[in-house]
C-alpha cells in the first residue's frame, strides 16, 4: 500500500480534483489517432525506403533547389519580417494615433484568410498588370511569378507571429530602465540600440523561428504567385504534392521527411537557445 | 508671459527625448508601418472585394449560385461541422490535465500538441494518404468493406482535426494554469461533484477564452487549404471545400467566380477578427494571455 | 554641486503635484525628501532628475539653470527603487555603461573605464562579481550595482528614489548604513526619496518633509523630531497624541479643568495639544493634570505602551512608561506633558 502511494506520486503529485484520469486518457488515445500514428506512419515509410534510395531521392538536383527554395525564401521572409514585426510592434505599444486599435487587430488578418484567398489576392496585386504589379512592371520589378513574389506571400503569412510575439514583452518594458539611460547620458538611439532592442532580442528570436518554421511549410498563400518554375519558384511542399499526382509515394515522403527533420532541428536550436538565455539573463520567450 | 510659455514648450520637448522619440520620428515610423500593412494586407483584401464585383453584382451572385459552388459550401460547413467540436471536446480534456494536474511528461505532452503547428499543411494531408492510401495497409482492408477515408469526407475531417488540434487547447492551457485549482477545490469541499464542479465553477470561468479558441480553430477549418488539398482529391461537386474550389475557379480563369468564393471565406476571417477583438476588448483578463497562434 | 530649487510648479493634467516649492541644497549635503505617497516627493525628484519638465521655476545646479538641459546633459546619477539594472548585460558592463556611450571626445580610454568600474565595484563590495548578471544577484546585490552605475558619471547630483523600499527590512538597514559610509567616503551631494521616517532621520544630513505638493518643513533630524512646525510634521513623524484644549490666560485647559501646563504668549481661545508618549511626566495627585483610566497597557520591548481614556470626550492618548509600571487595565494614571506644542485648531 505504502510502496503503491510513493510510486503513484512519482510521477503525479496528488490532487483532489476528479477527472485526471478520463482527461489525460482521452488526450492520449487522441493524441496516438490523430498526430502520432499518421506521423509514425510517415517516419516507418520513410525508414522502409532504405538509406540509399532515400540518398537518391534527397540529393535530387530539383529536390535540393525545391529545399533551397522553401528554406531561403522562408529566412528571407522571417528577416523582413523581423524589421517590419518589431516595427509595427513599437508603434503599436508606444505612439497613440487614430486607427491604433483597427491596425492592432488588422495585424492578425493572416492568421484568419484562408491562404488561399491570400494567395490570389497578393498575386491579382502583383501581377505585371495588377494594382501595385503594374507601377513596379514600369519600373523593370517583377514579384509574381518569380521567388520575390514567394518571400512577399511568406512576409504575409508570417507578419502575425513576429509582431504578437514582440508586442507583449515590449508592453512589459521597464521605463525606469529608459530613464536610467537617458540619465546616464544615452541619447535616444543608444537607449534603443544597447538597452532596449537587446533586452528583446529572445523574443524577437522566438518571432523570427515561428515565422521561418510557417513560411517554410507554406503551401497555399504561395503557389498562385510563385510562378511554380522547377529550379527557380518550386517549394518543397509543391513539390511533395506533385510527387504525389505522379503517385510517386516514396519521393513525396522523402522530401516531408527532409523538411520535418530541418524543421525541428532550428525548433529545437531555438529552444536551446532560450533555454540558455533564461538561465543566463532570467528572461526568454 | 509669452516667454514663459515658451520656456515650458522647450523644455517638454527636453523632457520627451528622454523616454520617447522626437515627433518626427514618431511621424515617420507610424507612416513606414501604415504603409507596409496597406501593400501587405490592406490592399490585398481590398483586392478580393474588388475582383469579384469587377464584372457587376449579377455576375457576382450568379457566381455563388453555382452548383459546385453551393456544394463546396455546404462540405466546407459539414467538416468544420464536425471536426470544431471533436478538438473543442478534446481541447478542453487536455487542458483539464495539463493545467490543473502536475505530472511528469507535461511538458512534452504539450509539445506534442504543439506539434501540428510546425509541420507543414502539405505534410499534414501526405500522412493520411500514406496511411489510408491505395499503396498503404490500412486502405485496401477498409475499401474491402466499403468504408472510403481518402478523397472521401472522412479524409478531410481527419486532414483538418490534425491541422487545427492544438487551437483550442493552446487557448485554455495557460488561462486554466493562471486560474489555478481553489475555485474547483472550494466547490468539492461544498459537496459538489466531478461533473458539477466543471459545469458550474470551471466552464463558466473558461468560457470566454473557449469561445476565442473555438472561433479561431474555425477559421482555420474552413480556410484549410494545403492538407485539405493533398487528401480532397478535387472531385468536382463532391470533395471541395471552398478554399479549394476557389483554386479551381482560379486556375480556370474564372476570377469573378474565384474571388466570388473568396470574399465569402474573406467575410469570415473579418467577422472572426471583429468577434476576437471584441473578446479581447471586452474579456481581456478571461482570455489567455498569449495570443500567439 | 549646489542644487538649488527655485519657486517650482508642477502641473499634471488634472492635480497639481507641486506648489511653488524652493529648496536650497548644499554641496555634499545627504538630503531626505520625506513624505506620504502624492506629496509630490517622487515627482520633485523627477524633475532635479530632468525627467520631468516643470510648468513654471528653476532649477540651478551651481550657478548654472539646469532646466533648460536634457536629462542626458545634466549630468545627474539617478537610483530607481526596483534597480532598473540592464539585465542583458554583466555587473561591469551595467556600471560602465555611462561612460561607455560618451562621445569619443568625452569618453575615457577603455582600460581606464574598466579600472574605473572595478574601483566601484570594489566601493560597493561586489568584488569578483563583475562577470555575473543581474539575475544572478539578490535584491540587495542589485541596488548596489545600481548604485555604482549612478556613481560611474561622476554626477553632479546622486538622486534616489525610494533606493530600499524594496529590500527586506535586514537588508535594508545594513544597506542604510552602508549608504551613510559610501556617501561619507565620496561626498557626492545625494538626494533621496522615501516614506520612511526612521530612514530619514538616521541617514540624513537634512530631512525635507513634504506634504500635498508642498514643503512643510526643512531642517535637520532633531529640528524635524523635536520642533515640528506644523501639525502634519508632528503627526506624521514619530507618535503623537493630539488632544482639543483652550487657552486662558497662558493655562491650558482640557474641558472644565486646566492640566498643569503653561503656555505663555499664545493667544486665549481653543488650540489643539500635540505631544509625544515618551514625553510625559507622571503625577500622583491630580492638582492639574491630565487623568485617564487605562483601557490597554502592553510591554513593548523596554517599555510599556498605555492607552488612556481621557475626560468626559473619551479621548484616546497614548503615553509610554517604564516597563515595570504597574499600571493595568481599569486603573487611573496621571501625567503631564513635559514638552508639547500647541497648534491652532
Amino acid at each position: 500500500m505504502e510502496f503503491g502511494t510513493v510510486k503513484r506520486s512519482q510521477w503525479r503529485s496528488p490532487s483532489v480534483l476528479p477527472g485526471f484520469g478520463l482527461a489525460l486518457g482521452a488526450t492520449l488515445v487522441w493524441l496516438t489517432l490523430i498526430i502520432l500514428i499518421p506521423l509514425s506512419g510517415l517516419a516507418v515509410r520513410t525508414s522502409s525506403l532504405g538509406w540509399a534510395k532515400f540518398w537518391a531521392i534527397a540529393s535530387d538536383e530539383r529536390t535540393l533547389k525545391a529545399l533551397q527554395v522553401s528554406f531561403g525564401t522562408a529566412f528571407v521572409a522571417a528577416l523582413i519580417n523581423v524589421v517590419f514585426g518589431v516595427l509595427l510592434a513599437w508603434v503599436l505599444v508606444r505612439y497613440r494615433f487614430p486607427g491604433r486599435r483597427i491596425i492592432d487587430a488588422v495585424v492578425d488578418l493572416p492568421f484568419a484568410l484562408p491562404t488561399a484567398v491570400a494567395g490570389i489576392a497578393l498575386t491579382t496585386l502583383y501581377a505585371p498588370n495588377g494594382w501595385i504589379g503594374a507601377p513596379l512592371a514600369s519600373l523593370g520589378l517583377k514579384v509574381a511569378f518569380t521567388p520575390v513574389g514567394i518571400v512577399l506571400a511568406l512576409v504575409f503569412v508570417g507578419l502575425p507571429f513576429v509582431v504578437r510575439t514582440v508586442q507583449p514583452v515590449m508592453e512589459e518594458i521597464d521605463r525606469e530602465v529608459e530613464e536610467t539611460s537617458a540619465t546616464l547620458g544615452a541619447n535616444r538611439f543608444q537607449t534603443i540600440a544597447h538597452v532596449l532592442l537587446p533586452g528583446l532580442l529572445p523574443a524577437v528570436l522566438t518571432g523570427f523561428a515561428l515565422a521561418f518554421a510557417r513560411g517554410v511549410g507554406e503551401y497555399g498563400s504561395v503557389i498562385f504567385i510563385a510562378g511554380n518554375l522547377p529550379y527557380v519558384s518550386e517549394i518543397a511542399p509543391l513539390l511533395i504534392v506533385i510527387r504525389l499526382e505522379e503517385f510517386n509515394y516514396p519521393g513525396a515522403t522523402a522530401i516531408a521527411a527532409i523538411m520535418l527533420i530541418l524543421s525541428f532541428a532550428m525548433l529545437l536550436v531555438i529552444n536551446l537557445i532560450q533555454a540558455w538565455s533564461r538561465r543566463r539573463y532570467g528572461y526568454g520567450t | 508671459m509669452a516667454m514663459a510659455l515658451d520656456t515650458t514648450i522647450e523644455q517638454t520637448a527636453l523632457v520627451q527625448a528622454a523616454t520617447s522619440e522626437s515627433r518626427v520620428a514618431r511621424y515617420t515610423l507610424i507612416t513606414i508601418s501604415l504603409v507596409f500593412l496597406a501593400l501587405i494586407l490592406a490592399l490585398p483584401l481590398a483586392a478580393v472585394f474588388h475582383e469579384a464585383f469587377r464584372k457587376g453584382t449579377a455576375a457576382f451572385t450568379s457566381a455563388l449560385q453555382d452548383p459546385e459552388t453551393l456544394s463546396a459550401i455546404k462540405l466546407t460547413l459539414i467538416v468544420a461541422g464536425i471536426a470544431v467540436p471533436l478538438n473543442l471536446v478534446f481541447g478542453v480534456a487536455a487542458a483539464w490535465a495539463i493545467a490543473k494536474f502536475e505530472f511528469r511528461g507535461k511538458a512534452f505532452l504539450t509539445t506534442l500538441i504543439d506539434l501540428p503547428f510546425s509541420v507543414s499543411p502539405v505534410i499534414s494531408g501526405l500522412v493520411f494518404v500514406i496511411l489510408f492510401g491505395s499503396q498503404s495497409l490500412l486502405g485496401p482492408v477498409l475499401k474491402s468493406y466499403g468504408i472510403q477515408i481518402l478523397f472521401a469526407v472522412p479524409g478531410l475531417v481527419l486532414a483538418t482535426v490534425f491541422v487545427t488540434f492544438p487551437f483550442v487547447a493552446r487557448e485554455l492551457i495557460p488561462l486554466m494554469q493562471e486560474q489555478g485549482t481553489a475555485d474547483e477545490e472550494a466547490a468539492l469541499s461544498l459537496g459538489a461533484s466531478g461533473w458539477q464542479t466543471f459545469w458550474h465553477v470551471t466552464l463558466p470561468n473558461i468560457k470566454w477564452g473557449l469561445l476565442y479558441g473555438v472561433l479561431l480553430c474555425n477559421a482555420r477549418a474552413m480556410g484549410e487549404f494545403g492538407a485539405v488539398s493533398v487528401v480532397s482529391g478535387h472531385i468536382r461537386g463532391e470533395t471541395n471545400t471552398m478554399p479549394l474550389q476557389v483554386e479551381i475557379l482560379y486556375n480556370e480563369y474564372n476570377f469573378v467566380a474565384a474571388f466570388a468564393v473568396a470574399t465569402l471565406l474573406a467575410l469570415l476571417a473579418l467577422v472572426t477578427l471583429v468577434l476576437k477583438t471584441l473578446l479581447e476588448i471586452k474579456f481581456s483578463d478571461e482570455i489567455a494571455a498569449s495570443r500567439r497562434h | 554641486m549646489e542644487v538649488r530649487v527655485q519657486n517650482i510648479v508642477k502641473q499634471f493634467e488634472r492635480f497639481p503635484a507641486l506648489k511653488d516649492v524652493s529648496l536650497d541644497i548644499r554641496s555634499g549635503e545627504l538630503i531626505a525628501l520625506l513624505g506620504p505617497s502624492g506629496s509630490g516627493k517622487t515627482t520633485l525628484l523627477r524633475l532635479i532628475a530632468g525627467l520631468e519638465s516643470p510648468t513654471a521655476g528653476q532649477i540651478f545646479f551651481g550657478d548654472e539653470d539646469a532646466s533648460l538641459k536634457t536629462v542626458q546633459e545634466r549630468n545627474i546619477g539617478f537610483v530607481f527603487q526596483h534597480y532598473a539594472l540592464f539585465r542583458h548585460m554583466t555587473v561591469l558592463d551595467n556600471i560602465s555603461f555611462g561612460l561607455r556611450i560618451r562621445k569619443a571626445d568625452r569618453r575615457p580610454a577603455k582600460a581606464d573605464i574598466r579600472a574605473r568600474a572595478m574601483e566601484l565595484i570594489d566601493l560597493v563590495q561586489l568584488s569578483g562579481m563583475e562577470k555575473r548578471y543581474p539575475a544572478q544577484l539578490s535584491g540587495g546585490q542589485r541596488q548596489r550595482v545600481a548604485l555604482a552605475r549612478a556613481m560611474a558619471v561622476e554626477p553632479n547630483v546622486l538622486l534616489l528614489d525610494e533606493p530600499f523600499g524594496a529590500l527586506d527590512a535586514q537588508v535594508r538597514k545594513e544597506l542604510r548604513r552602508w549608504l551613510r559610509d559610501i556617501h561619507n567616503r565620496t561626498g557626492h551631494t545625494t538626494v533621496f526619496v522615501t516614506h520612511d521616517q526612521e530612514e530619514a532621520l538616521e541617514l540624513a544630513d537634512r530631512v525635507v518633509v513634504m506634504s500635498q505638493g508642498k514643503i512643510e518643513q526643512a531642517g535637520t533630524p532633531d529640528e524635524i523630531y523635536d520642533a515640528p512646525n506644523s501639525p502634519f510634521v508632528f503627526s506624521f513623524i514619530g507618535q503623537s497624541n493630539i488632544l482639543p484644549v483652550r487657552v486662558e490666560s497662558g493655562q491650558i485647559w482640557l474641558e472644565d479643568r486646566p492640566i498643569g501646563v503653561e503656555s505663555a504668549g499664545t493667544a486665549d481661545g481653543t488650540a489643539n495639544l500635540h505631544f509625544r508618549p515618551h514625553d510625559i511626566g507622571l503625577q500622583d495627585g491630580c492638582g492639574g493634570c491630565l487623568a485617564g483610566i487605562v483601557t490597554t497597557s502592553r510591554r513593548v520591548a523596554g517599555k510599556r505602551h498605555v492607552e488612556l481614556d481621557i475626560g468626559q470626550q473619551h479621548a484616546r492618548v497614548e503615553i509610554e512608561l517604564p516597563a515595570d509600571h504597574p499600571a493595568t487595565e481599569g486603573s487611573r494614571v496621571a501625567f503631564r506633558p513635559t514638552r508639547f506644542k500647541l497648534f491652532q485648531a
